[in-house]
């Protein structure tokens, strides 16, 4: 309990804990209300309130001796009448809105038992204003009106309340404090069925509201500043802002306080302003208001005048005025607790300024906002659309008013459509949780009921792939004034160039750029830059093995888009749909990549990844965007049929890796599967065969056309943490990739297999199905096996059978790396395999110990057939 | 030692008649009273007060307050008002 509270009688704890468990009991049986029930009790609300509008203005005045009969009944039909208009067809019970093509169902939650202190200077429009929203959204309220306004709140809450009762709203569900006093406040505030504090007012209530520590809309002091600009229909201007401040007197918190009017039509406004009832004060009269009406001590306004005419106030201060003056018109200088004017006043005086220029004008009107405004309103009066956008961006306010009254224009609804409301949120610039005009969505808590949803997925591959003997042939149909071809020096040299050149279209100029046999540096790109621009290519040729596609990938990319930045392209991400850096879609020049490939497993004449090594920092840079992918692939064996048995090897585990990695991969489709099963099968068959009898034209054929077929699935689903072990062990220790990769290959089926220690969060996979996809990869190479983990044991076992026939080393320990020299390199390993892009699509979520115990499995090797028939 | 249990239903149009015969019947010794909720599709303010009155009966005499066939909507109304602990809920 507070310090305040702890002086309340136990009597009157008791009267409060009634009144909350009566709201807490009301509240509770209102869940149960229906969206009709709602609105059959809210459309007689309204009616009654538009019925006792001027009755209830009649009392706020006889009360409060604060602002306009007239003025108060209509703030009274505004509260009921364009609220309701507002709130009648919203949806506040059970699903209020739905977004389908999100997944996305948002329903309402009721708060409960809603605590609301309301102001002396709108009591019992507020009271309406609340009660309306408060059964809309089925919530109880207690009400705690200001002391000088409590009568008629009093009578405003029970007119609310025998309505609702009547048409079904549950006993209790709206009651006020009698009497009310700070100690009240102060329990009300922190007693623990109060779910919610409402506190429209003075700064005091409102910051006693948000140090509760309960979940608060606090709505309280503004000082709108007013910028007048030389643009503006200066006769709509005058009229609006007198409206504004007059209205009720000036006690709409968001009415206008300082004018700032450009210094061209100065004069010509206040004229107008004085022709329609405004007294302008002379610099002593100026001075005279400041000293009476602000109190020095505090720098706010004095209670004396608030709500008060501007004759009765200039005749409390001994001004002389016209018995018709509706205004006073004070000249400012400047802004702060030296010009005492500059500050909110809650009565028909404004101060003006005359600004020298635009920026002059915005400065003021800022110093305006930051002298007690923050948040609230701000208006501006201006038919240049660049000053209406400067002044709504260096103006922190809720409601900046454009062209209208601030007054009635910050209320919604009339010369806006703002959402209409008795309470301004102010944001943080005032110390409030909103900026919005008050609503019944802050009434609700909005649950979000979001459904699984399903990303598109896509199967991209490049344009026209020409595969068999002499695919080459297809060259002749792509015209070119100028082509490129990159290569390296072996294949330039067995001739693989020339049966290039005899294929392309007669008048094709060519150039050969020869690049080393190694992965592509940024200096040998530059190199293939440079021919390109030299010679205006508009076509390239890459003619090699992965190494050589990739560099003329990224050559094109530099090429077409000059500014691509590398180092932003190769930036680590998740999903390529959401990665931070895009690629450039814009292109200076145009060029054809046609790849040809030399090899039967890196697949980059289809895929659209390339690495580029970095080597003046020591590592490498992946680029993965399908801009990279070639336009043409033209995949002929008889570019592979010299190829070397132990490249022929290599390069085969790579396709298969590709293959089952992506197989497995969470972003594994039917698309992708029948790519990726299809090429299992036939390095299954061909590999040995190409890799035994290397003249065996089908066994090339159909490993080259593997290549392909694997590297259109992981171009799609990508790979997975085999790859990003081999990548990690073989940058390391200097192995050719394919061979890395077989050094894992059997354990990491083994560990997908297994029942993961972490999924992979994955929105495309509706259960774990790694296992029973390596199980149909056995069955599609009819390894046998009745239980899936016996079908994943033999797919462990049939991959290590084909290693063994291909001759590569079963352990890092055969490659001669002592286990001295190992095992301190593991914890680098480990790090940097966990940094390897590769991962994200593997089925299995690796722990940085589970990628240990993977590079340890592979140091000694076999083994993990064993392992394997531990699977899920 | 036996319970003596009574069990009767609870009809939508009768819920605070219904809570008041058994608040009588706990005054009256029965040990555990069984309230049939399943035709009452939702609760009122006068409800939830005699079902108060029926819970703090219920502790003053050690019995126990079943109620069976409670909707969710009411279990809620129960929920929200800490009621729910109080009582045994059968479905």
């Amino acid at each position: 309990m507070t310090q305040e509270a702890a002086s309340l009688s136990e009597e009157r704890i008791a009267y409060l804990e009634r009144l909350v468990h009566q709201a807490k009991t009301a509240a509770a049986v209102f869940t149960q209300y229906t969206q009709e029930e709602v609105d059959r009790i809210v459309k007689p609300m309204v009616s009654a309130a538009m019925e006792q509008a001027q009755y209830l203005a009649r009392l706020a005045i006889e009360e409060t001796k604060l602002g306009v009969l007239e003025d108060k009944a209509i703030k009274n039909m505004v509260a009921a009448e364009f609220v309701y208009n507002y709130v009648k067809d919203k949806p506040t019970v059970g699903v209020i809105r739905e977004f389908p093509e999100r997944g996305l169902v948002e329903v309402a939650e009721p708060i409960g038992v809603i605590f609301s202190l309301t102001p002396i200077t709108n009591p019992t429009a507020t009271v309406i204003f609340k009660c309306i929203m408060a059964i809309k959204t089925r919530n109880a309220m207690v009400f705690s009106p200001h002391p000088k306004a409590w009568h008629c709140c009093h009578e405003a809450v029970r007119i609310m309340a025998e309505t609702a009762l009547k048409h079904g709203a549950p006993e209790g569900v709206f009651t006020c404090v009698e009497s009310s006093t700070l100690a009240d406040n102060a329990y009300l505030m922190h007693h623990k069925d109060v779910r919610l504090i409402d506190a429209t007012g003075g700064p005091g209530v409102v910051k006693a509201a948000y140090s509760s520590g309960k979940p608060a809309l606090g709505v309280g002091a503004g000082n709108t500043p007013v910028y007048l600009e030389k643009t503006a229909d200066l006769d709509m201007a005058v009229v609006d802002i007198i409206t504004s401040k007059t209205f009720d007197n000036g006690t709409i918190c968001a009415s206008e306080q300082t004018v700032v009017i450009d210094d061209e039509i100065y004069d010509r406004v206040l004229k107008k302003f004085a022709e329609l009832g405004t007294h302008i004060c002379n610099e002593k009269e100026a001075e005279l208001l400041g000293r009476t009406l602000i109190d020095p001590e505090t720098g706010f306004q004095r209670p004396m005048a608030v709500g008060q005419k501007a004759v009765d106030i200039a005749r409390a201060v001994g001004l002389a005025v016209k018995p018709d003056t509706k205004l006073l018109m004070a000249p400012i200088h400047g802004v702060g607790r030296e010009h005492p004017l500059s500050v909110e006043k809650l009565f028909p005086l404004l101060a003006v300024y005359r600004a020298k220029s635009v920026d002059e004008a915005l400065k003021v009107c800022v110093d305006v906002n930051h002298l007690g405004g923050l948040g609230h309103t701000a208006v501006v009066f201006s038919r240049n659309d660049e000053v209406i956008r400067k002044f709504s961006e260096v103006i922190n306010a809720g409601r900046i008013i454009v062209n209208s009254p601030g007054s009635i224009g910050a209320i919604g609804g009339i010369y806006n459509d703002m959402v209409p409301t008795l309470s301004f949120g102010c944001g943080t610039g005032g110390g409030n949780s909103t900026t919005d005009n008050v609503n019944v969505y802050h009434y609700l808590n909005i649950k979000r009921v979001a459904r699984r949803t399903q990303a598109p997925m896509w199967f991209r591959v490049p344009n026209q792939i020409y595969f068999n003997m002499n695919a080459v042939q297809n060259l002749r149909q792509f015209p070119s004034r100028s082509t490129i071809i990159v290569t390296n020096p072996v294949l330039e040299q067995i001739g693989h160039v020339d049966v290039v050149r005899r294929n392309l279209p007669p008048q094709t100029m060519v150039h050969v750029t020869v690049i080393p046999e190694a992965e592509p540096e940024m200096k040998v790109v530059m190199q293939g830059l440079e021919a390109l621009q030299f010679y205006k290519a508009d076509q390239i040729i890459a003619l090699g093995g992965g190494s050589v596609i990739d560099a003329a990938k990224i050559m094109k990319l530099k090429y077409e888009s000059p500014e691509a930045d590398l180092d932003e392209l190769g930036a680590p991400f998740l999903d390529i749909r959401k990665r931070v850096f895009q690629y450039p879609v814009e292109k200076t020049n145009r060029l054809r990549l046609i790849a040809i490939s030399t090899t039967s497993g890196t697949g980059s004449e289809v895929s659209p990844f390339a690495v580029l090594l970095d080597k003046e920092r020591g590592r490498k840079i992946t680029l993965a965007d399908y801009s990279l992918s070639p336009d043409v692939a033209i995949v002929d064996p008889q570019f592979v049929l010299s190829m070397p048995k132990g490249l022929t090897a290599d390069t085969g585990i790579d396709c298969l890796t590709h293959a089952l990695e992506a197989g497995v991969s969470v972003y594994a489709s039917p698309y992708t599967d029948a790519n990726a099963m299809q090429a299992i099968r036939l390095v299954f068959k061909y590999l040995p065969i190409a890799y035994e009898h290397p003249g065996d034209e089908e066994a090339r054929t159909m490993m080259h056309n593997a290549a392909c077929i694997a590297a259109l699935a992981f171009s799609n689903a990508s790979v997975g943490v085999n790859h990003a072990l081999a990548h990690a062990f073989g940058a390391r220790f200097g192995i050719a990739h394919g061979r890395a990769n077989a050094l894992m290959l059997p354990h990491v089926i083994a560990y997908n297999a297994a029942v993961p220690t972490k999924f992979m969060p994955s929105p495309h996979q509706r259960a774990y199905t790694a296992h029973k996809k390596y199980a149909m990869m056995a069955d599609l190479l009819g390894l046998g096996g009745d239980t899936i983990a016996e079908k994943v044991k033999n797919l462990v076992a049939a991959t290590e059978q084909l290693l063994d026939r291909l001759e590569v080393p079963r352990s890092i320990a055969e490659l001669g790396i002592s286990k001295e020299e190992f095992e301190p390199a593991v914890p680098d390993l480990v790090k940097i395999a966990f940094d390897d892009p590769s991962w994200p699509t593997n089925p299995r979520m690796p722990l940085l110990s589970e990628l240990a115990d993977l590079f340890w499995e592979a140091y000694r090797g076999r083994g993990t057939a064993k392992a394997a028939t531990k699977a899920a | 030692m036996a319970t003596n249990s009574l069990s009767f239903k609870v009809s939508p149009e009768g819920v605070v008649p219904g809570l008041k015969e058994a608040l009588a019947k706990l005054n009256g010794a029965q040990c555990e009273v069984v309230l049939d909720f399943s035709s009452v599709l939702r609760i009122g303010p006068k409800a939830l007060r005699a079902m108060e009155s029926l819970a703090s009966a219920a502790d003053e005499k050690a019995s126990k307050v079943v109620l069976r066939g409670v909707n969710v909507s009411v279990y809620r109304v129960l929920k929200l008002m800490q009621l729910a602990r109080r009582f045994s809920f059968l479905t």
